[in-house]
């Protein structure tokens, strides 16, 4: 007898209406829990509208095929980790292997043997709930993104340029405010700091890839590209601000201190990748734009504006934000003088 | 001399449960009569793509239960009918005498 399994949720998407009533029936006896769609756009309103563990999909189908349905899934960041099985008629097996090699999980030939079917449904699953608790771990360490991006395309160190936003931040005075209280309260100050902070940047689609003391860098557009990047992190630093507001609310309160941040961006060309050894590494970006997000989040203390960006991300901003130009400044290791702005809403 | 490959049908029915098989049976003989319908006038338009998705559908029913005589018979017109070729002679009649054996094995075993 196989492995008993946990019971799961499975799509079973078909036209053919005893395949459907064949399949959904055996997995029921197999103990799960099973939905159907009878053509290709229900079964993808299915996935996307409701939680599955696994998805048996037919290829041949009207209205949307199942290598329709399969791209739009793996081409979505939030069902791509959704298992699918393709099932076919043994004449299919060319249109089978171009699944397999897009991406789908495995493949069942129609009529479909039970104890097949019982063997690659479970071994699925399995699967499926060991690369859960891959990412749960991965996430834990690295950020979302990173993770699913190291899960897809495997661990591989060295670097490519891309098209990115970077952000620094960083707490005014901390070295003041750590050694005028107990350090246990320190660490509570940046662990409820970093929460507030690292959902607002999540929020936008940033990563945080570097933690050192108070201070934190985010990238925008890396290691997924996204064309707003620029405005994401905009939008993610007033954010930031804003849930500042009310973690200082919460420290007055308590009578404990108030803390100010200064937020530095800047937009441009960098090299992105992953950097150390095949033991440690993490995702990381460097280049002239990311010295000089780092050179503007310094000059936030000078200019006393909370959040100051360059004229590439400004450049890549709609007019939906309340800009002030604060002129041209150089920068220390700098040749030409960077036009810079400060954002207050 | 049985139509059936009764090893298949046996492991669809202890797949599905036994009280199940009398609902599979019908759904089957319920869409089948629909399918010689379609193949019939698909093959008077010279429709070939109808054709062969009816032919298609067929021969996996008639798989799924164990009925491999008709199933090869729909995978020869469905192969056909994929080359665009309606040319298929007294194929279509073959077939529905071999189904009506089927069927009335089929409703026998429910």
């Amino acid at each position: 007898m196989a492995v008993s399994i946990e019971p799961a949720r499975l799509l079973v998407v078909d036209d053919n209406k005893v395949n459907r009533m064949v399949l959904s029936r055996s997995l029921e006896q197999q103990g799960h829990f099973v939905e159907t769609a009878e053509n290709g756009r229900e079964g993808l309103e299915k996935i996307r509208t409701q939680t599955f563990d696994l998805v048996l999909l037919d290829i041949e189908m009207p209205e949307m095929d199942g290598f329709q349905v399969l791209e739009a899934c793996l081409n979505d960041f939030g069902l791509r980790q959704i298992p699918i099985i393709m099932t076919s008629a043994m004449e299919e097996l060319d249109a089978v292997v171009k699944c397999v090699e897009l991406g789908a999980e495995d493949y069942l030939t129609k009529p479909v043997n039970p104890i097949l079917l019982r063997a690659r449904v479970n071994a699925s699953l399995e699967k499926k709930r060991l690369r859960d608790e891959q990412r749960k771990l991965f996430r834990t360490f690295a950020t979302k993104e990173v993770a699913e991006e190291l899960l897809r395309t495997g661990f591989s160190l060295g670097g490519k340029h891309v098209n990115a936003t970077v952000m620094f931040a960083d707490i005014r005075s901390f070295t003041t405010i750590a050694e005028s209280q107990d350090p246990s309260d320190t660490i509570e100050l940046l662990n409820g700091y970093f929460g507030l902070m690292f959902d607002a940047i999540n929020n936008h689609g940033g990563t945080v890839n570097q933690m050192v003391g108070d201070g934190l860098m985010a990238v925008f557009g890396a290691p997924m590209f996204q064309e707003d990047h620029c405005e994401r992190a905009v939008r993610a630093g007033l954010e930031m601000l804003e849930q500042l507001k009310v973690f200082n609310e919460q420290q007055s309160a308590q009578n404990r201190m108030r803390i100010h941040i200064g937020i530095g961006i800047a937009s441009g060309e960098m090299i992105a990748g992953y950097t150390g050894t095949q033991s440690r590494a993490t995702y990381t970006c460097i280049g002239d734009t990311v010295n000089l997000a780092a050179r503007i989040e310094n000059h936030t203390k000078t200019a006393l504006r909370p959040l100051l960006i360059d004229m590439h991300t400004r450049e890549g901003l709609s007019d939906a934000y309340q800009l002030e130009s604060l002129g041209e400044v150089l920068f220390k290791g700098k040749q030409q003088p960077i036009h810079i702005f400060a954002v207050s809403k | 001399m049985s139509t059936l490959d009764l090893n298949t049908f046996q492991e669809l029915k202890d797949a599905t449960g036994a009280d199940y098989i009398a609902e599979l049976i019908d759904a089957f003989l319920d869409d089948a009569p629909n399918l010689f319908t379609q193949m019939n006038s698909a093959r008077m338009t010279g429709d070939a793509e109808t054709f062969r998705r009816a032919a298609h559908s067929l021969k996996s029913n008639a798989a799924t239960f164990g009925a491999m005589e008709l199933s090869a018979l729909a995978k020869e017109l469905e192969g056909m009918a994929r080359e665009n070729n309606l040319e298929i002679g007294t194929r279509l009649e073959v077939m529905q005498d071999a189904y009506r054996r089927v069927e009335s094995q089929l409703r026998a075993l429910k």
